[in-house]
């Protein structure tokens, strides 16, 4: 096997050295009757001309050059080269959690940056070195929100991300924590009223997501006083983080968490993951942020470094009683984010969301001309809006697929209240030549 | 004219990138914009909008790369050398992997396409699914824990669904005393109470410890094999039957999978439930700590709680996903898991076949016992039991001249090498658990076997030079009180107040 | 290593200085010198009461966590707030600056309990024998 150095020969001399007469002398651990006394049932291996051959062949088998306009916390942005190529490099690539410092400072000094980054974005005073995603991020939040506030009750938004809500479900469902679903009002932000009544002293938290997911922004100041007002911590997560660029941060409209998901700062869609979350919280609540936390200090000689720091908090100590069983963070896509948001820079990171706002209106004013179509949940918004049609999508499909047009997603999936209805992301990727196309052909139904 | 440029190569200097920003520089192009500009106020309400973060850098496309390229120098990778961390298998990251990840049609997909427009992909998630089942002998597979440790909470969330539904609730975990952490601490977050076994005089789970541990109160035991010391359990058989006879489960962390693959199969030895760590077995890239990803697999009996959704294919080859699962214990991660990392062990697992991750896990095994042959009698062996793909020695000999475990560690990296896992498990007090993999060769092993000589020597004859060590490194030991005590974790502007 | 006569100790390594009603505690130079550079340390709040041996804090070092037991059933009146800014005063100074609260003592029967100085010792030798 070419990944592997030491050919027959090799092997054989190694076990002369230790006396053996075959790599079977070493396997007499493992007891007779559990071995296994064939070969795995395995296609016969394969070249790399081979494997490039079938997986451009499984590439073939999903559909090409489309038009999309999915978004849905998943989010198309135009991904700088650098990227790749500093993450392609091996001392990145190719190197494990930062255990020991001295050996680690690139890894560390850039999750540092990724850390300030976060806070930065976020309006929050810490952030964690990342998380899996958007939705585990969201899930570990509101388990450290009940650690602070040792209250079991937690509010969350129904314009909270669908996927996210369900992850959230499932961690609490363990831990004997309830969560509760709040319901949107007609502009499709949270229902302040239904917020105002379910608030009570057994709150934990209120959850919301803004830019939520449909589209709008949440009224985050609002909620942040009722919430304060009983006592419960406010949580606003994002599912399309790149609108921090010019939306007004969570931390000055007055969260005491912000998580997220940060795959729209230079990461590829990947069908859904490897994403990179991230959760940053006031300074305070610092001892109870779950997973790796990076900090600055010096060596003997006094110059600055960096080192996994606050590790009580963790699993490899505090074992049952940890903050989280999370052991690393997403350091590789932490680094992407990271690289992103510097190469974009103070200038950069505001254009592109102006950007992504005038596509969108570009896109709503277009729409919103043509009679048969019904854009919902009027409100301020950055980059989605969902847009309701008079037939049922599955009689129009095919229209789009024909021309290559992946109109938006179908939100009857998540919401089933909300029939015929489409969830559109415009970003500043979508040409105007694209976004003519998708009136062009809605305009023709 | 002196030189500016005083370090060398890998001690290069380099600031934060927020250090580097000038004003007015920008390392990003945005297309002109065809749309006519928002009216910003009209879009998003004027109390919604931030102005710019002054706090943000200002660097060009040059700056960028010079900074980032030289904080990778400062990294020690596979790439560069060996790197035994024990239960970790850092093992050789195979570059066709990274070619077929990032193809634009599989690397571009969105996970909410129509399925009709993503069969290569559900191809894909499929047939992986069919291997890692095969490779373990267990029924079904989910792809969708991020990471090992998810893997854990979702295998363990699984069998308290399933005891659940049996109108059983039982309260407890049994976990050996030499298990990793996140063990503990998935079972907790699943809603367990722990209960730890002490293992036996060989390092190995106590069958009498086991019975007695072993009541109606009790959901699971939480094990791996082999275990953290390396040792296969040599009673796994009785050990799994004698769980099952009591109406408990088994639990396999499947962390250290690559010792068995082709030689044994956790589905053969009892095992109810597993996950898998891509990035270790299945030779994915850590990326410096993610991203990793890490199935379960269980048996039968635990297929109907698996997360949501399932890949199925129907009789004319169309692959779908399955959502009608009610006994399922729902989504533990947003979508269907961390596919770039699951395309990248997909082709691992073709590249080698049967054949080949038989191979691999022998040449591991091999591996490391010739470590262990040629270090015997240099470190101290605190379990002599047959090893299979890592062994753990202690610093039971240095103590005697004051040298900890760390002092050894942080020589290794003058000698070039990545130290191995150290101070775990913690049932061998100073521990130094090494894991050379397959990838390693007989070369490469020599020098680090004389590495771990040199340094016994040392410890012996001049032992202050281990204590003030590295002397090679980016930096000196760094002091990790001070960061603890005073936690500085972002950078802030000089004139501003430091958190 | 000291062990001052004028406090009383616990099997858990906490010192207890008694002034009539009410009782001084922290860690023992033993404890402090076995956790190595203390980097934390975790109260409970004033006006929380506890049991005997009821874990009431923590402290912590770079890698280890130790659970604080409260020596005498009662109620805490005050707590070092100069911990919370200098932790290393655990290690300078455990019997002095480094106190961690003060008790308001519920059943003054308990304190003939606790170890003195001299038992306490005997208690560290053997531990360190181990």
């Amino acid at each position: 096997m070419r990944y592997i150095p030491n050919s027959a020969h090799d092997q054989r001399q190694m076990l002369i050295e230790m006396g053996l007469q075959s790599i079977e002398d070493l396997l007499e651990g493992i007891p007779q009757k559990v071995r296994l006394n064939r070969l795995l049932a395995l296609p016969r291996p394969l070249s790399e001309p081979e494997l490039l051959e079938m997986f451009k062949e499984l590439e073939g088998k999903n559909a090409r050059g489309l038009l999309s306009f999915l978004g849905a916390g998943v989010n198309q942005h135009f991904i700088p080269s650098v990227i790749e190529s500093l993450v392609s490099r091996a001392e990145f690539l190719t190197s494990y959690t930062p255990y020991q410092a001295e050996i680690s400072q690139g890894t560390l000094q850039a999750i540092f940056e990724f850390q300030t980054f976060m806070c930065q974005l976020t309006g929050m005073e810490v952030s964690n070195a990342s998380m899996y995603d958007g939705s585990t991020a969201l899930a570990e939040s509101i388990l450290m929100a009940a650690r602070i506030s040792q209250r079991n009750r937690f509010l969350l938004a129904e314009t909270v991300h669908p996927e996210y809500r369900r992850v959230v479900n499932t961690y609490l469902h363990h831990q004997n924590l309830k969560v509760q679903p709040l319901g949107y009002q007609q502009d499709g932000t949270l229902d302040l009223k239904e917020l105002d009544r379910c608030l009570a002293k057994d709150v934990g938290a209120v959850m919301i997501q803004s830019p939520n997911f449909l589209g709008n922004l949440e009224s985050v100041e609002k909620v942040a006083t009722l919430a304060h007002e009983r006592g419960s911590l406010l949580i606003v997560n994002l599912a399309e983080a790149l609108a921090l660029g010019i939306v007004k941060s969570p931390g000055s409209a007055g969260a005491d968490m912000v998580c997220g998901e940060a795959q729209s700062l230079g990461v590829p869609p990947s069908f859904g993951g490897p994403h990179v979350g991230f959760l940053a919280s006031r300074e305070k609540f610092v001892r109870n942020l779950p997973g790796r936390l990076v900090g600055q200090t010096v060596d003997s000689e006094g110059r600055r470094g960096f080192v996994l720091t606050l590790s009580t908090r963790e699993q490899h100590i505090r074992r049952e009683k940890a903050t989280s069983n999370i052991c690393t963070n997403q350091s590789l896509f932490a680094l992407m984010a990271t690289i992103y948001c510097s190469l974009l820079g103070k200038k950069g990171i505001r254009e592109v969301a102006l950007q992504n706002i005038a596509k969108t209106q570009y896109a709503l004013r277009e729409l919103r001309k043509l009679a048969r179509l019904r854009v919902l949940f009027e409100g301020p918004r950055f980059n989605e809006f969902v847009l309701q049609l008079p037939q049922p999508l599955g009689s129009i499909s095919k229209r789009f697929s024909n021309e290559g047009v992946v109109p938006g997603l179908d939100l009857e999936r998540y919401f089933p209240a909300l029939s015929n209805s489409l969830l559109v992301s415009v970003t500043e990727t979508r040409s105007k030549a694209d976004i003519d196309k998708l009136v062009q052909i809605f305009s023709t139904l | 004219m002196p030189i500016r440029k005083a370090t060398p190569h890998v001690n290069q200097d380099e600031p934060l990138i927020f250090e580097r920003s000038s004003s007015g520089r920008h390392g990003y192009d945005l297309p002109r914009l065809d749309v006519p500009a928002a009216n910003l106020e009209g879009a998003l309400g004027s109390e919604n909008i931030r102005p710019e973060i002054d706090e943000f850098p200002e660097v060009s496309e040059v700056d960028v790369i010079r900074h980032f390229t030289r904080l990778s120098t400062w990294n020690h990778s596979i790439d560069t050398g060996m790197y035994p961390l024990g239960s970790c298998t850092m093992k050789y990251n195979p570059r066709i992997n990274e070619r077929v990840a990032r193809l634009e049609g599989i690397a571009g997909t969105h996970p909410l396409m129509p399925e009709s427009m993503v069969q290569g992909n559900l191809e894909i998630l499929k047939t992986i699914g069919d291997f890692l089942a095969e490779i373990t002998g267990m029924d079904a597979v989910s792809l969708q824990p991020p990471a090992g440790a998810s893997g854990e909470l979702t295998g363990v969330m699984m069998i308290r669904a399933l005891l659940f539904n049996r109108g059983n609730s039982r309260k407890r975990i049994l976990i050996p005393d030499s298990a990793h952490g996140t063990n503990p601490a998935s079972a907790a977050i699943a809603g367990y109470s722990v209960e730890t076994l002490k293992s036996d005089e060989h390092g190995c789970v106590s069958l009498e410890a086991l019975d007695r541990a072993m009541s109606d109160e009790v959901a699971a035991l939480m094990l791996t094999n082999p275990n953290t010391l390396g040792i296969f359990e040599p009673e796994i058989a009785s050990i799994t039957e004698l769980v099952h006879a009591r109406g408990g489960l088994v639990y396999m962390d499947g962390a250290n999978l690559n010792a068995l693959m082709g030689l044994t199969r956790p589905g053969d030895f009892g095992i109810d439930v597993l996950h898998m760590n891509l990035h270790k077995t299945f030779s994915t890239p850590h990326g410096g700590g993610g991203p990793g990803a890490g199935p379960v697999a269980v048996k039968k009996v635990l297929e109907p709680f698996l997360p949501l959704p399932i890949v199925e294919v129907n009789s004319t080859g169309r692959y779908y996903f399955n959502y009608d699962r009610p006994l399922s214990i729902g989504k533990v991660k947003a979508y269907y898991g961390n596919f770039g990392t699951i395309v990248r062990a997909l082709c691992y697992i073709l590249a080698n076949g049967a054949e080949g991750l038989k191979e691999a896990s022998s040449v591991a095994i091999l591996n490391a016992n010739y470590i262990k042959h040629k270090l015997r009698g240099v470190y101290d062996l605190p379990y002599d039991e047959p090893v299979l793909h890592e062994v753990v020695f202690s610093n039971k000999k240095q103590a005697m001249h004051h040298i900890t475990v760390m002092d050894i560690a942080k020589r290794l990296m003058d000698y070039g090498f990545h130290p191995p896992t150290v101070a775990f498990p913690l049932i061998v007090p100073g521990a130094l658990m090494i894991e050379p993999t397959e990838s390693e060769s007989r070369e490469e092993l020599d020098l680090f076997i004389d590495a771990m000589k040199s340094i016994a020597e040392e410890a012996e004859n001049n032992p202050d030079l281990l204590l003030h060590s590295p002397y090679t490194t980016r930096v000196k030991r760094l002091d990790e009180v001070q960061a603890a005590r005073h936690p500085i974790l972002r950078w802030r502007p000089k004139s501003s107040e430091s958190i | 290593m000291k062990f001052p006569e004028e406090c009383l100790y616990t099997r858990q390594h906490e010192w207890v200085r008694v002034t009539e009603d009410t009782a001084l505690v922290g860690i023992t130079d033993y404890a402090q010198k076995e956790l190595g550079d203390v980097v934390f340390v975790e109260f409970p709040k004033v006006g929380d009461s506890f049991d005997t041996n009821e874990p009431f804090g923590n402290v912590e070092s770079v890698k280890a966590v130790s659970e604080v037991f409260c020596p005498l059933a009662g109620e805490v009146v005050e707590v070092n707030q100069d911990l919370v800014t200098s932790p290393e005063l655990v290690n300078t100074d455990p019997y002095g600056d480094a106190w961690f609260v003060r008790l308001k003592i519920a059943n003054p029967e308990e304190v003939k309990d606790l170890l003195n100085a001299e038992e306490y010792a005997e208690l560290v030798a053997e531990e360190s024998a181990e």
